[in-house]
C-alpha cells in the first residue's frame, strides 16, 4: 500500500464567493459523505485540511507577495491523504469528489516514504 | 424459611467485593488467598444457614466471617509473619494489626483500584475482559466460557495465566498517578466496552447470562462515575452508549431466542427509563472538548432511540458514521454507514458505495447488499442472502435468511 496526497484546486474567484449558511451546510455534507465513503473502504489515511482562500508567498531574497496569485487562476482549497496500491486506484478513489462539481480538479500524487 | 435464591444472589453481589477488599488488603501476590477466603466464606454460609437458618443481616455475617478469616490468615501465614507483619508491628507500636475494612466506601475504592490493576497493558485485552468478569463481577469460568462460546478449559487457563502475571509482576492495586489516568482509564473503558459487547452481541442462547454481562459492564462504569478522577466526559459517553443499547435488550429477541431486527422491534418493549438515563449521561459527556468514539457511538445510539424514520434522523446518523470512520475504521461501522447513506441518498447510491467495500467474507456485507437489492433486483438480492447463509454459523440466523428469500420469491 502507498499513500497518496489528493490536492483539491478550484477557481480562485469561486472560492471567494460568499455562501449562505444553508449552502455551506450542503457543501460540507457532500464533502463529508465523499470522505466518509473513502474511510468506509478503510482507505483514508488523514482527513487532511481545508485551506483559507488567501495567503502569502515567500520567495528568494525575502520577497513576500500576497496570494491569491495573479498568474494562476486556480488555488489549493484543501487536501486529504488516502492509501491505495497504485496511482490508478488512488485516481479511482478521487471520482465523486465534490470539487469536480464546481469545475475544480483533484491532483493525485504519491507520497514518497522516507526511511 | 427456604430462600433458595438468596445465596446465589449474595454471591453475585458480594463475592467480588470481598475479593477486591481482601486482595487490596493483602497485596496482589495474595490474590488466590483472597479468592479462597471469599469462597470459604460462602461455603460456610451455605452450610451454617442451611442448619441454623438465616442470620439477621446476611451481608454483615459474610463480612464478619471474611474479616476474621483474613486476620487469621495474616497471623498464621509465614510470609506475613516474617516479612509483612513485623513491618506493620514496627509501623504501629501498639501492635494492632489493622482489620480489613468492608465499609461501602472502601469496597467501592477497592473495586475501582482493582479495575485499574486488571486493565493493565501487560495483560492481553481478551484476558482483561475475562479477569474483570471473574474478579470484579464474580463470574465463574463456566459462565464466562458459555458467554464467549468457548470451552471451560480455555477460559480457565486464560484466567490462571493472567492471574499469575498479576501476582508475578506484583501489580499494585492503586489509582494510576494523575498524569497517567487518561491513558489507563482508556484501557479500563475499552474493557468495559468489550464486556458489554460480549453480552450484547454474543451468539449464546442464554439470554439471562448475556443480560447479566451487560448489567455488570454498566455497574462497573457507574463505579467510575462515582469517583471524581474517573468521572470524565468519555466515561459518561460510554455509559450513555450502553444505556441506549441496553434499552432495546428485551425487544431485540423473541421468546424463542430469535433475533428481532431493529425495524421489526416493538417500540413498547424499549426501556424508557434506561433511554432517559442514557440522555442524562450523554448530556454529562458534553463537558470538555475531546470527542471520543464513545461520544459518536452514543450519539448514533441516541438517534436509534427514535423509532420513526425521518430525514433528520438518518442524516444525523450518516454524518456521525462519517466522523466515526475517520477516527476509527471497523468493517461493521463501514457497513452501518453505508446503510445510513442508502436511507439518506437512496438505495442506488447505497448499493454503489456498498459494493466498493468489498468485504466479501463478511456475513453482514451480504446482509446489507441483500437488504438493498431486495428493493431493486431480486436475483442479486437472492445471491447475497444465499452467501450470507453460507457464512452464518447459527441455525436460527440461517433460518431467518431463508425466510427472507422465501418472501422474495412470492
Amino acid at each position: 500500500m502507498n499513500d497518496f496526497l489528493l490536492v483539491f484546486r478550484n477557481d480562485v474567484a469561486l472560492s471567494q464567493t460568499q455562501m449562505s449558511p444553508d449552502q455551506m451546510q450542503t457543501m460540507m455534507k457532500t464533502w463529508m459523505d465523499w470522505i466518509g465513503g473513502i474511510a468506509a473502504q478503510n482507505k483514508l489515511v488523514s482527513p487532511g485540511n481545508r485551506l483559507a482562500p488567501s495567503g502569502k508567498v515567500l520567495a528568494t531574497n525575502n520577497v513576500i507577495t500576497d496570494g491569491p496569485f495573479v498568474e494562476i487562476k486556480e488555488a489549493i482549497g484543501g487536501y486529504i491523504i488516502v492509501k491505495a496500491e497504485t496511482i490508478d486506484e488512488a485516481t479511482q478513489l478521487s471520482h465523486g469528489c465534490p470539487i469536480l462539481d464546481v469545475g475544480g480538479t483533484v491532483e493525485i500524487r504519491m507520497i514518497i516514504k522516507m526511511d | 424459611m427456604e430462600q433458595p435464591s438468596l445465596l446465589p444472589d449474595l454471591f453475585r453481589t458480594e463475592y467480588s467485593k470481598i475479593v477486591a477488599v481482601l486482595c487490596k488488603y493483602f497485596g496482589m501476590p495474595f490474590l488466590e488467598q483472597a479468592e479462597d477466603i471469599a469462597s470459604e466464606t460462602f461455603l460456610l454460609a451455605s452450610n451454617t444457614w442451611g442448619l441454623k437458618g438465616l442470620p439477621n443481616n446476611p451481608t454483615a455475617w459474610l463480612y464478619t466471617v471474611a474479616k476474621n478469616k483474613a486476620i487469621d490468615f495474616i497471623k498464621h501465614n509465614q510470609v506475613f509473619k516474617q516479612k509483612v507483619y513485623p513491618e506493620i508491628l514496627v509501623a504501629s507500636p501498639t501492635a494492632y494489626v489493622p482489620e480489613p475494612d468492608l465499609s461501602p466506601s472502601n469496597i467501592m475504592d477497592s473495586q475501582l483500584k482493582m479495575m485499574f490493576a486488571i486493565c493493565n497493558p501487560i495483560i492481553p485485552v481478551e484476558a482483561q475482559v475475562g479477569l474483570a468478569l471473574n474478579i470484579l463481577c464474580g463470574f465463574g469460568a463456566d459462565e464466562i466460557a458459555e458467554a464467549f462460546l468457548t470451552n471451560r478449559d480455555v477460559i480457565y487457563k486464560r484466567l490462571q495465566r493472567a492471574k499469575q502475571k498479576l501476582r508475578d509482576e506484583n501489580i499494585s492495586i492503586d489509582f494510576p498517578v494523575q498524569n497517567e489516568i487518561p491513558l489507563r482509564l482508556s484501557a479500563v473503558l475499552t474493557t468495559i466496552y468489550l464486556l458489554f459487547n460480549e453480552g450484547y452481541y454474543s451468539a449464546s442462547q442464554n439470554k439471562t447470562l448475556r443480560k447479566d454481562l451487560c448489567l455488570e459492564a454498566m455497574r462497573l462504569n457507574v463505579l467510575l462515575l462515582e469517583h471524581q478522577n474517573t468521572n470524565t466526559a468519555e466515561s459518561n459517553a460510554l455509559l450513555a452508549l450502553m444505556c441506549f443499547h441496553a434499552s432495546r435488550f428485551e425487544a431485540r429477541s423473541n421468546n424463542n431466542g430469535e433475533i428481532v431486527l431493529y425495524e421489526e422491534q416493538d417500540e413498547q418493549l424499549w426501556n424508557k427509563p434506561l433511554i432517559q438515563k442514557g440522555e442524562y449521561y450523554l448530556n454529562h459527556s458534553a463537558k470538555g472538548s475531546h470527542i471520543s468514539t464513545y461520544h459518536i457511538e452514543a450519539a448514533i445510539a441516541y438517534w436509534h432511540t427514535h423509532k420513526q424514520d425521518t430525514v433528520e434522523k438518518w442524516e444525523n446518523i450518516l454524518q456521525l458514521y462519517n466522523k466515526l470512520l475517520q477516527i476509527q475504521y471497523t468493517p461493521i461501522t463501514a457497513l452501518n454507514r453505508t446503510f445510513a447513506l442508502s436511507k439518506v441518498n437512496g438505495v442506488d447510491e447505497g448499493i454503489l458505495d456498498a459494493e466498493k467495500l468489498k468485504l466479501i467474507n463478511n456475513k453482514m456485507y451480504h446482509v446489507l447488499l441483500g437488504k438493498l437489492y431486495n428493493e431493486v433486483n431480486q436475483m442479486q438480492a437472492n445471491y447475497h442472502w444465499e452467501f450470507a447463509i453460507k457464512l452464518s454459523k447459527s441455525d436460527t440466523e440461517k433460518a431467518y435468511f431463508k425466510s427472507v428469500i422465501n418472501k422474495l420469491s412470492k
